[in-house]
């Protein structure tokens, strides 16, 4: 989230799109409701009429992969109809900036794709620079070839007319969407956009979360109370896991890890290649030897590249998907397995399935006996003797049985401390993860080969004992001055000549001195005089609140208005003051250069409604999804043509005539993600005991389906049965004349636990968005029938 | 132990805090006679702690009340800004994650072709784990790849970690990167 939970309540309209927090995130609504309480209004998009649906004031359906056409419509709505902060969007984005003339839209395509490889030459949409490299600017927006005039022309064809046939959205439930939340665009009012994985669950998840982005920096929603884009994340710390680097291409603090390229070849190289010579980004090869430092300790020195070598380094994608293939075609030999359950969650979870049988070994580190690590089971499907894979299951403690910090959406690192003594055997897993990492490089002690080196050069001191002394570990993650071991007091100390440490910079600052651990701090009084808690947990970076705070003051360094001011320029003081740290070199004056740059982690210290970085396009456009009912109205393009699709047995794709139905997703109160800790617990199980699936009452009709018949529902991966829900819930769409059948059904359920039911994820695909391979869960083609 | 705060509500100690009857009252229960007494009977003499939900990422936080032999009672954190002591259907019946008869208790191993678990013990279980990495890095680890240090081993996979405290996830990470692997995935995507 760019704000937090408490903030909500200072919004003036919510659009809650591809997310249902009513029921996903129920605590999160008091704020909501409390900025109703204040006059603010609520706006559910959904293709279901949700409970979040139920609590707005205005609600519009949206059939399932659609946001693009819609939010590209609203930001059609909002410059034709000149509702746009104007000195925000010359002054803050890059819409003034002059684009080169190879940059071209055409039938679907920009320039420079080349259909071998199914990507773009990026080059072709630079932006024109004088002699010093700067982007050329036209701050009244009316040159051409502007982005803001080209972005004005890219979305004229998001038309309200267009808008309603490709979405099923009535024109004038769209039309009253628009007309609430873009009067969101004068200055002293403010919206937010609340989103989860109904947004970037799709081929084209990347640009509808820029869609989002664009809408809000058009109306000058970003950075001030009430406003900002907000991922509502589903699990109690996947934040944290994020921002330490439990993915593929990252290193700890977003430091994007380095490959097996020349350009990345030396620690040296990598820095040149990787630092931007503009914007925070600047800093980074001081997080990356204080992370090197770290990880590697004594052991990391000027004269070895802060052992830069020991990084493995990549050639291709790893992401999730890329994974199962990579297992299904036995290229794995073993899997480590912590609190995840690809059997349920993941994508054609059929085929995870069978992929899992092809590995020699498995550890599962759970508190419970999931489908997963049960896959060789008779109960699973499975024949045992046939099942070569030896399965290590290791009873993990739950989240009070021991201590350590989550960070939740907000960014805020909170406190968890140990309640009770673990029960059975079960171990936490930071003891688990030290004994193993002790115990492997215990066998490589006495080897020199080169599989030996990483691992021993790996600086592993957290104590003596079993348990490793988490305090060892905060102050590790916090950094520390290598010479003295005194802490540092924020990531602004942190150094590139090796004498210093931190192992993830963006939380450096959490735990400044001895004694104040400051995910420990428990004041909740409003001593800001706001609502942003400053000394209620610690939120990264630096304890700010409010992201990109800078923009809630216009360049002069005052307030858009009193009544959404963060922090102002005080000229007497010579810094910036307000109820947040503000996130911008605190004495920088507006009149400095760079003083009216608020987006400092970007190189041209605005932000962008043009960006030509991403794989699919500087521009979001609107594109089918790889299972789609109808033709693109748009292009005659039909899907990203960016994303790497995997075909054969690995994911099968259904199309229209077999499988005529719209399917998604989606999560109910009572159960969490692939259900091991809700379905495993007898109250939640007696609440939601059974899968179920909603359809229409016209879909009902047509099939002679009744409630609660069991019903069949069949993808081109697989099927499920289950119940059926008949509901008002789902309406069908009219697209272009034709009629659509809409479903859709909870992905909790599997075959353990007390409640149990068909994975709804053996029905969805293996394919993923152009930039970060999230795969399609939210839109599919299925059929329906009786069992 | 955790420093609640005690000026707002004089409702738990520090270290081994007891939930006190003046707390009951605090709270009003003295009007429902009968419901309050069970409420005391419950909670009294329990230890309380505080923690953080462990289900969406709103992060409630919630009291936990323990007492020598087990998770006595939970309830929302009446000073955690966020959900100030209310919590959802999932938040409110945290205490069976600990109480469940289906949580894993012992370490469990299945061997090749096995049709079921077999007790083992941690160390076994430590060793055995290890041995396999070992096996499996020295086997398939690339050292050079085009003339460029890679230190790799792409034969092993990494999934999840949504749910670890940051510690963890910190020391996981570090773990995985050091041991050359590649496949790091958690549920961020999922």
């Amino acid at each position: 989230m760019t704000n937090h939970w408490n903030d909500l309540q200072h919004t003036d309209v919510a659009m809650i799109i591809g997310a249902n927090p009513a029921e996903n995130h129920p605590i999160s609504f008091r704020w909501l409701l409390k900025a109703r309480e204040r006059g603010g209004k609520i706006i559910s998009v959904d293709p279901r009429f949700t409970r979040s649906s139920a609590q707005a004031d205005l609600y519009s359906p949206l059939r399932s992969g659609t946001d693009i056409a819609f939010i590209g419509g609203m930001i059609n709505y909002t410059l034709q109809n000149n509702l746009f902060h104007k000195e925000y969007v010359a002054k803050y984005t890059n819409a003034s900036f002059i684009v080169k003339k190879s940059f071209k839209f055409d039938d679907g395509l920009f320039s420079g794709f080349d259909e071998a490889t199914s990507s773009y030459d990026k080059t072709q949409w630079a932006f024109e620079t004088d002699k010093d490299g700067k982007p050329l600017r036209d701050e009244k927006l009316e040159n051409p070839r502007s982005v803001f005039q080209l972005m004005k022309k890219h979305y004229s064809r998001y038309d309200a007319e267009t808008v309603s046939t490709v979405t099923g959205s009535p024109k004038e439930d769209f039309l009253k969407v628009c007309e609430l939340f873009c009067s969101t665009g004068k200055a002293g009012k403010a919206g937010t956009i609340m989103y989860a994985m109904g947004t970037t669950q799709h081929t084209v998840g990347t640009q509808n979360v820029r869609s989002y982005a664009m809408l809000q920096l058009l109306l000058g929603n970003i950075g001030l109370p009430g406003g900002g884009v907000n991922a509502l994340r589903g699990e109690s710390n996947v934040q944290g896991s994020t921002d330490f680097a439990l993915l593929w291409g990252d290193l700890p603090g977003y430091i994007g890890a380095p490959k097996a390229i020349p350009e990345h070849a030396t620690l040296e190289a990598f820095l040149e290649k990787e630092t931007p010579k503009a914007g925070y980004w600047s800093n980074k090869p001081k997080f990356v030897v204080s992370l090197l430092k770290a990880w590697y300790g004594p052991n990391a020195t000027k004269d070895n590249e802060f052992a830069y070598q020991m990084l493995p380094k990549g050639n291709k994608n790893y992401s999730h998907i890329s994974l199962f293939n990579a297992m299904y075609k036995g290229e794995l030999e073993g899997t480590f397995l912590f609190g995840q359950n690809p059997v349920v969650g993941g994508p054609n979870a059929g085929k995870e399935k069978e992929s899992l049988s092809n590995l020699k070994w498995m550890v599962a580190v759970d508190l419970w006996e999931t489908e997963t690590s049960s896959f060789w089971q008779k109960e699973a499907g499975s024949d045992p003797s046939t099942i070569a894979t030896e399965v290590f299951l290791l009873p993990a403690s739950s989240s009070f049985e021991k201590e350590g910090s989550v960070t939740n959406s907000s960014r805020w690192m909170q406190y968890r401390w140990k309640a009770i003594d673990s029960r059975g055997e079960a171990k936490a897993d930071l003891e688990i993860i030290h004994i193993l990492a002790t115990k492997i490089k215990e066998l490589y002690k006495n080897e020199s080969t080169p599989a030996a080196q990483p691992i021993k050069a790996l600086h592993w001191e957290y104590g003596h004992g079993d348990h490793p002394d988490i305090d060892i570990v905060c102050k590790e993650i916090n950094g520390y001055d290598y010479k003295t071991g005194k802490q540092v007091p924020g990531f602004g100390a942190l150094m590139d000549d090796g004498s210093t440490c931190s192992g993830n910079w963006i939380y450096s600052g959490f735990y400044p001195e001895e004694g104040n651990n400051r995910s420990k701090s428990r004041d909740s009084k409003n001593t800001d005089g706001g609502t942003n808690f400053l000394n209620w947990s610690y939120a990264w970076p630096a304890n700010r609140r409010i992201l990109y705070n800078r923009a809630s003051a216009d360049p002069s360094g005052k307030p858009w208005s009193e009544e959404r001011a963060v922090i102002n320029w005080d000229a007497s003081q010579k810094k910036w003051v307000g109820n947040d740290i503000p996130d911008f070199v605190p004495t920088k004056a507006p009149t400095d250069e760079g003083g009216t740059n608020p987006f400092i982690m970007l190189g041209d210290g605005v932000a962008g409604m043009f960006v030509p970085t991403l794989n699919d396009g500087p521009f979001p456009e609107h594109y089918e999804p790889f299972e789609s009912p109808v033709p693109n109205v748009f292009s005659s393009v039909e899907m990203n043509p960016t994303v790497k699709v995997w075909d054969g047995d690995f994911n099968k794709k259904g199309n229209y005539k077999d499988f005529p139905i719209v399917a998604t997703t989606y999560r109910v109160s009572e159960h969490w993600q692939s259900g091991s800790m809700t379905r495993n617990q007898e109250w939640l199980s007696e609440l939601v005991a059974h899968m179920y699936v909603e359809i229409s009452e016209e879909l009902a009709k047509e099939k002679g389906i009744k409630n609660k018949d069991k019903i069949v529902v069949s993808s081109a991966r697989g099927d499920v049965t289950a119940y059926a829900m008949v509901t008002k819930r789902f309406k069908p769409y009219k697209l272009n004349g034709g009629t659509i059948h809409h479903i859709g059904m909870p992905w909790h359920f599997g075959y353990k636990g007390y409640a149990t039911g068909d994975t709804a994820n053996r029905l969805t695909p293996h394919i993923g968005d152009a930039n970060t391979m999230i795969p399609e869960y939210k839109a599919f083609l299925c059929n329906v029938r009786r069992a | 132990m955790v420093e609640i705060n005690l000026n707002r509500r004089q409702f738990l100690k520090l270290t081994g805090a007891t939930a006190a009857t003046l707390a009951v009252v605090e709270l009003g229960f003295n009007e429902k006679e009968v419901h309050a007494s069970t409420k005391e009977f419950k909670i009294a003499k329990t230890t309380v702690t505080p923690t953080i939900c462990c289900y969406c990422g709103v992060g409630c936080g919630i009291l936990v009340h323990t007492n020598d032999e087990t998770v006595v009672y939970t309830e929302g954190d009446p000073d955690n800004p966020i959900n100030e002591g209310k919590l959802c259907s999932k938040g409110t019946t945290l205490r069976q994650l600990y109480t469940s008869e289906k949580r894993l208790t012992k370490p469990l191993y299945r061997a090749p072709g096995s049709e079921k678990w077999e007790e083992k013990s941690w160390d076994w279980m430590y060793d055995t784990i290890a041995k396999r990495v070992k096996e499996t890095r020295d086997k398939t680890f690339v050292h050079k790849e085009n003339g460029i240090t890679v230190n790799k081993t792409e034969t092993i996979a990494s999934l999840g970690g949504a749910a670890l405290d940051n510690e963890e996830t910190y020391l996981l990470a570090k773990l995985m990167r050091g041991l050359g692997v590649t496949y790091i995935e958690h549920q961020a995507r999922i």
